[in-house]
Order: structure tokens, then C-alpha cells, then sequence
């Protein structure tokens, strides 16, 4: 019907087998190994009221086993708080947070951790820092004028 | 080559050279002119938002850089865009449809023009009063002065009626040549309309519906993460948008340019389908890292989004077919023999084909945006503004270019001067240079993990901000480098318009002809009616249950919240 000829085919058939490849190994990546983007679905929270009741009333880190530290933290115009977290090597960290006024972004350069923040939700997760060294964060969604200074640092102690 | 054009796409135009009739011409020249005001004022502020970003300048306490990056966006994602495409799309239905437009048809195409260019100077000018500092993406809760989404809301409304007016052109020439399959061209057109009408019909109703109300004191709150993804229902099926009518300029026009002919007349109009049902059920893969949005719905997403590449490699078959067939049939042999015989001194070549050679770099990092766990290390890094520089404000942009070479010409009867073709191709030299220490140049500055949309920081003196710093001066090198390339496309512009020798004969407008072993494209594809519903349908499967767990988490909202 598309007059396609032969060679358009074998063209067709090799971008299609590596489409299918490539959704394949996320497939595989999300669906055994559980690797998936945030998705922040524990229902939504007040964002005018989010300083006042728990867990973003007390942001901060706190330890909640061996090696392993749950830090919850609030993004705000135009900072973190906290904004320098220190941990030891190997620390497993989950992140909870969200937005106190508009949308907030927090990277830590050199890790897939790459959050959107946003007023009314709480969006977390999880990461295990194996490399020592101190960390660069940086919100990264344009928030007003100051959004340039927003950043703050993970220091990871051997 | 004048009778070949006669029988293009099967038209049964009595106006063989190209002559359009003076009232036609003059709407193409209003669409055209308007968007070439925002390409220098665009550029201008891009060129300004480096050097501030580099630590060349400082700016001046009444221009901010956000207020800069607001316009770069704006005018050259919104107004450029939608205003050249209106354009060009109505200079090939023109041509191709029976060589003239009714009244009604140029009425539609004029209060368009006037809805669009007010809705564009009122946004500019609260961008410039820093009262729309909300970039050309508008997040709520930043709010901006309603007046400013007013202005946006008027550039869509616009285009809309803009649009009406080329759907009645081709229902009246569907009339007149019952059972014929439509011009190419004008297939394209429609095809093109019909995703722009969609995706846009949900940032109009974010944008009238909420954002406006809201602004206004009308609606007290707003939820962040719905009007979100209004947006990126919408945002990506833009990007699209942009690429269609280049894909238009490549499947159409370019054989006829090159001596060559078009490949298959069914092929590109299954692209062009492919394109519209994969257009708008994709937005999700800009918000994978958002809160909110069910993990599942983004991967169903990010399947989805991968499907573009079969309508693109089509594309990149049918392309390369043409230019080896035109190759051959200048006397070119061998494997590679005709590559040589293809008109590189053309600047209408040329230069679109420095645009194609950069799609594959940018259609490559595009695949590694949208795959899900990769995105995590590029999501809002510099990475992004490269990719779409490369595929966007090169691929596109440069095919755009190309096409005013031979469309101001047909339309001021000036000649494309061998001098002009020089600088042409000069140009387009230029911008790949420029492209390659900016656009490639941020992908590595978003590896290492700097952001896009960010103003000059040194982050504390920390080491990383430091190294960040270090490639924001190549960037900034290459900006220049693409100030200067566009100085130089409105240098040919206004030659064109107003100064270029008059040529003595009549100035054709290329359209390909149909290869005469391709065989007639089946029915079907020319039956919008069921290509709107598949569309409709996958875009309700992929979008309604994530529209449903955003609302029934019953969010609080947000007041409107100045930040600048």
C-alpha cells in the first residue's frame, strides 16, 4: 500500500528493533529493579501552612538506622532548609520534600538526584552516597529573582 | 521546469510561475516580516542573557535577566514560530489550491494577523515593564500581570483563526476536485493545523480558564501540578509544531530546488499522521521527575514518545531517496558518486541540509531526555537547552531561513543575488559554528549539572560553580558567533525586501512533483475525521487518569505569588 521499498524496510525494521530495545532495558530497569523516577503520590499538603505542622514544621536530618538518614527538607524563595547536610560515606538518604511558595527544583550535581518541587505535594527519594566529597545542590526550576542563589551543599566524610 | 511546477501535486493551477495576486501576497509578507522582527529582538536578548550568564556584563537595574530570558522565549518560541509558519503554510495553500484565496479566506488570514500581533505587543510590553516574568512557560504560581497571558491567549486565538481560514481553502478546493487526493502540500497544511487546534485548545483553556481568572482576583487558587500538565499536553505537540512545516520544506519543495522528485506522495502523508497522533499523548516525559504524576502513566508516555522515531526515520529515508535520485539524474555514479552533483553552492540547499546533519545529534540526546531513568541526569540541566537548540533553533530554524531565500523573492520579485547566495551560505557556516561551542557545548556544562534558566552565579565560590563558569564562556563565545549569523539573515532580509535588483522574469515557488511510479496514497489517510479521533483517543488514554489523581488529591492551590 506505502510503496515502501525493500531497503526502506530493512531501514524501518533496524529503528524499530532498537526502539524496542531501548524500551526493553527501561522496562527492565523499572520494572525489576524498581528504578523510577519520583512520583510524589502521598497525597498533597498546604503550602502556606507547610512550616507549621509535621514532618516540614522540624526540616533537618535525622538518623533512623544504620547508615541510613531521612532528611526532610523545605524549599522555599529563595533557599533550603537545611541547606548543608552532612552524612558519612555509604549513607543511605531518603529525601522528603516540597514548596513553600512557588515551583522549586533541587539537583545534586553528580547524582540522579533531580527533584521537582512543587507548592501542595511532597516529593521523595531515596539515594545512597557511596563517593565522598562535597556535593553541589542547586535549585534548578526559574523561581524569581534570587533563583540564582538558591543552593546549598551534601558533604559526604569518609 | 515551469510546466513540471504546473503539474505539481497534481494542481490545476493556471498561475505556472508563481506569481501570487498582490492581496494574497501581502498577508504572507505581513506573517513573514512580523516574525523577522522577533528573530532580532529574540536573538538580541539570547546574546544578552549569555554575556550577563558569562560575567561579561552587568545589566542595567531595569533589565533583568529573567525578564531577558522571558522575551528570548516568547518571541522566538512563541511568536517567530507561530507567526513565519502561518506564513509559509498559507503561501503553499495559496500556490497549491487553486492559486488564490476568497475574500473570507483573506479576512480570516488578517484578523489573525491583527490578534496576533496585538496579543504580541501587549506581551512584550508587560515583559518589558517586568510585569511577565514568568518565562514563556508561565508556572503558576508565579503570576504574572493578567494582562500578559491576555496577550498569549490572543496569539493563539489568532492562529486559530488564521488556521480556519486555510481549512476553508482546502474544503473549497476538496469541492472543486472531488476524489482527487490533495496537493501534498496542502495535506501537510492540514495535517499541521489539525495537532496545532488540539494542543493548543488545552493551553487556551490553562490560559482562559484558570491562569486569567486567576490573575484577576476571579478564582482565588490554583493548582500547580494541573496547570503543569495543561502546558506539556500542549508543549510538546509545539515542538512539533515547529518541525512540521520544516518536514514540509524537505518532503516538498527542497526536490524541486534540487532537480529531483518526490519520492512517494504516500509516505510523507503517513508521516505526517504518525506525527499527529504521537504529538500530544507524550507531554509527560517533560514532567517525569514531577510529584504528582503516577510512575506508570510516565512510562506509557515515554513508550510513546519513543514511537516518533519511525515517522522519523521514514522521513530521514524518503529525504536522503530524493537527494540520491536528483543526484543520479545530474550524471552522479557510484556509491557515493551523487552526493557530489547535488547543489552545495545553493543556498536554499545548503543551508537546510546544515540543519538535517544537526537533527542526528539532537534527535540522539532527545532519546536520552525522554528515557525515563537517563532523564534524571539531564532533567532542567543545560543539557535540555542544548538539545533543543540543535533540534529547534537548528534544524528548524535553518530550514526556515532557507525557505525566505526563495519565498521573499516570489514574493517582492527581487532577486536572490549570487552576493546574497554567498552570505547566505556564509551564514548558515556560522551558525553551525555557533551552534557547536553553544548548543553542543551545554550538553557537557548539563552533564557536569549546571542549570538551565539560571542568571550569572558563582555558587559561594564552590568548585563545581567555578568549572560551570568555565564553559559558560565558550557558550557565550558561540552566542556571539550566532548574534553575528543572524545579523547577517536580516542583512539578506532586508536586501529582499528592499533593495535586491528586480529580476526580469517571474520568480518560481518550488514545489516537487510526485514521482510518477509512486502510486496513488490510499483513501484513508485523507480522512481527517478518523485521524482526529485516533488522536483523541490515545491522548485520552495516555492523559485521563493522571488528570484524574491530580484533581482528585484534592490540592490545596496556591495564591498568585510575585517572586521577581
Amino acid at each position: 500500500m506505502f510503496d515502501m521499498p525493500k531497503l526502506e524496510k530493512i531501514w524501518l525494521a533496524i529503528g524499530v528493533g532498537s526502539l524496542f530495545i531501548f524500551v526493553l532495558i527501561t522496562g527492565i530497569l523499572t520494572a525489576s529493579m524498581g528504578l523510577n523516577p519520583p512520583d510524589g503520590m502521598k497525597g498533597t499538603i498546604e503550602p502556606e501552612l507547610v512550616d507549621t505542622v509535621p514532618p516540614f514544621n522540624n526540616p533537618g536530618i535525622e538518623k533512623i538506622g544504620p547508615n541510613e538518614y531521612e532528611v526532610t527538607m523545605l524549599s522555599f524563595m529563595f533557599g533550603f532548609d537545611p541547606n548543608t547536610i552532612t552524612i558519612p560515606k555509604g549513607a543511605k538518604v531518603h529525601f522528603k520534600m516540597t514548596s513553600k511558595d512557588v515551583i522549586h527544583g533541587l539537583h545534586i550535581a553528580g547524582t540522579p538526584l533531580n527533584l521537582m518541587l512543587q507548592p501542595g505535594r511532597v516529593t521523595e527519594y531515596t539515594h545512597t552516597f557511596k563517593k565522598p566529597g562535597e556535593y553541589l545542590f542547586v535549585c534548578h526550576e526559574y523561581c524569581g529573582i534570587g533563583h540564582q542563589v538558591m543552593f546549598g551543599k551534601v558533604i559526604v566524610e569518609d | 521546469m515551469t510546466t513540471d511546477a504546473a503539474q505539481a501535486g497534481k494542481s490545476h493551477s493556471n498561475f505556472p510561475k508563481a506569481v501570487f495576486a498582490e492581496k494574497d501576497s501581502n498577508l504572507v509578507k505581513a506573517y513573514l516580516y512580523f516574525s523577522f522582527f522577533a528573530v532580532f529582538l529574540g536573538g538580541l536578548a539570547g546574546l544578552l542573557q549569555l554575556s550577563q550568564r558569562a560575567g561579561w556584563i552587568t545589566l542595567p537595574g531595569w533589565l533583568t535577566y529573567y525578564q531577558l530570558l522571558t522575551a528570548h522565549g516568547v518571541l522566538l518560541a512563541l511568536v517567530f514560530t507561530t507567526f513565519f509558519i502561518v506564513g509559509f503554510l498559507f503561501s503553499g495553500m495559496i500556490k497549491t489550491l487553486d492559486g488564490e484565496l476568497t475574500a473570507t479566506e483573506r479576512k480570516l488570514g488578517w484578523i489573525g494577523f491583527y490578534l496576533m500581533a496585538i496579543g504580541t505587543i501587549l506581551a512584550a510590553m508587560l515583559i518589558l515593564s517586568n510585569d511577565g516574568t514568568v518565562l514563556y512557560t508561565f508556572y503558576s504560581p508565579m503570576a504574572a500581570s493578567p494582562w500578559y497571558y491576555v496577550g498569549l491567549a490572543l496569539l493563539i486565538v489568532g492562529s486559530w483563526l488564521a488556521s480556519i481560514g486555510m481549512i476553508c481553502a482546502y474544503i473549497r478546493w476538496r469541492k472543486k476536485h472531488k476524489g482527487e487526493s490533495s496537493p501534498l502540500f496542502a495535506y501537510m497544511t492540514i495535517a499541521t493545523i489539525i495537532l496545532w487546534l488540539h494542543a493548543s485548545a488545552m493551553v487556551a483553556i490553562e490560559v482562559v480558564g484558570l491562569l486569567i481568572p486567576w490573575s484577576f482576583g476571579w478564582i482565588e487558587r490554583v493548582d500547580t501540578t494541573l496547570t503543569r500538565t495543561m502546558f506539556w499536553y500542549f508543549g510538546h505537540a509545539l515542538v512539533y509544531f515547529w518541525l512540521l512545516p520544516a518536514y514540509i520544506y524537505w518532503y516538498v519543495n527542497i526536490p524541486q530546488i534540487i532537480g529531483g522528485k518526490i519520492f512517494s506522495s504516500s509516505l510523507p502523508r503517513l508521516t505526517f499522521i504518525l506525527l499527529i497522533l504521537f504529538s500530544v499523548p507524550v507531554g509527560l516525559h517533560h514532567q517525569l521527575t514531577d510529584p504528582g504524576i503516577d510512575s506508570f502513566w510516565k512510562f506509557l508516555q515515554v513508550i510513546l514518545t519513543m514511537l516518533v522515531v519511525v515517522p522519523s526515520l521514514i522521513t530521514a529515508f524518503s529525504i536522503i531517496a530524493t537527494f540520491e535520485l536528483a543526484g543520479r539524474s545530474r550524471g552522479g555514479a557510484g556509491l557515493f558518486g551523487w552526493v557530489k552533483k547535488l547543489p552545495w553552492k545553493d543556498a536554499r540547499f545548503f543551508t537546510t541540509v546544515m540543519g538535517m546533519l544537526m537533527f542526528i545529534p539532537g534527535g540522539a540526546t532527545g532519546i536520552i531526555n525522554s528515557s525515563f531513568q537517563l532523564n534524571q541526569i539531564v532533567h532542567n540541566t543545560w543539557w535540555v537547552t542544548g538539545h533543543f537548540h540543535l533540534t529547534f533553533a537548528t534544524s528548524v530554524v535553518l530550514t526556515f531561513f532557507a525557505i525566505t531565500y526563495w519565498l521573499i523573492p516570489v514574493l517582492t520579485g527581487r532577486t536572490f543575488t549570487q552576493h546574497l547566495n554567498r552570505l547566505a551560505i556564509i551564514q548558515s557556516i556560522l551558525w553551525i559554528i555557533g551552534m557547536f561551542l553553544m548548543g553542543i557545548v551545554m550538553h557537557f556544562a548539563g552533564l557536569l549539572g549546571s542549570p538551565r534558566r539560571t542568571s550569572f552565579s558563582d555558587y559561594g565560590g564552590h568548585e563545581l560553580g567555578l568549572k560551570w563558569m568555565s564553559y559558560n564562556q565558550v557558550i557565550a563565545v558561540g552566542g556571539v558567533i550566532l548574534f553575528i549569523a543572524i545579523c547577517l539573515v536580516l542583512y539578506i532580509w532586508i536586501k529582499l525586501i528592499f533593495f535586491s535588483p528586480k529580476s526580469e522574469e517571474s520568480i518560481e515557488y518550488p514545489i516537487g512533483v510526485i514521482n510518477e511510479k509512486a502510486a496513488e496514497p490510499p483513501k484513508i489517510l485523507e480522512k481527517w475525521s478518523v485521524w482526529i479521533a485516533v488522536s483523541i483517543i490515545l491522548s485520552i488514554i495516555a492523559y485521563a487518569v493522571p488528570f484524574y489523581q491530580i484533581l482528585i488529591n484534592d490540592a490545596p492551590g496556591s495564591l498568585p505569588i510575585r517572586s521577581w
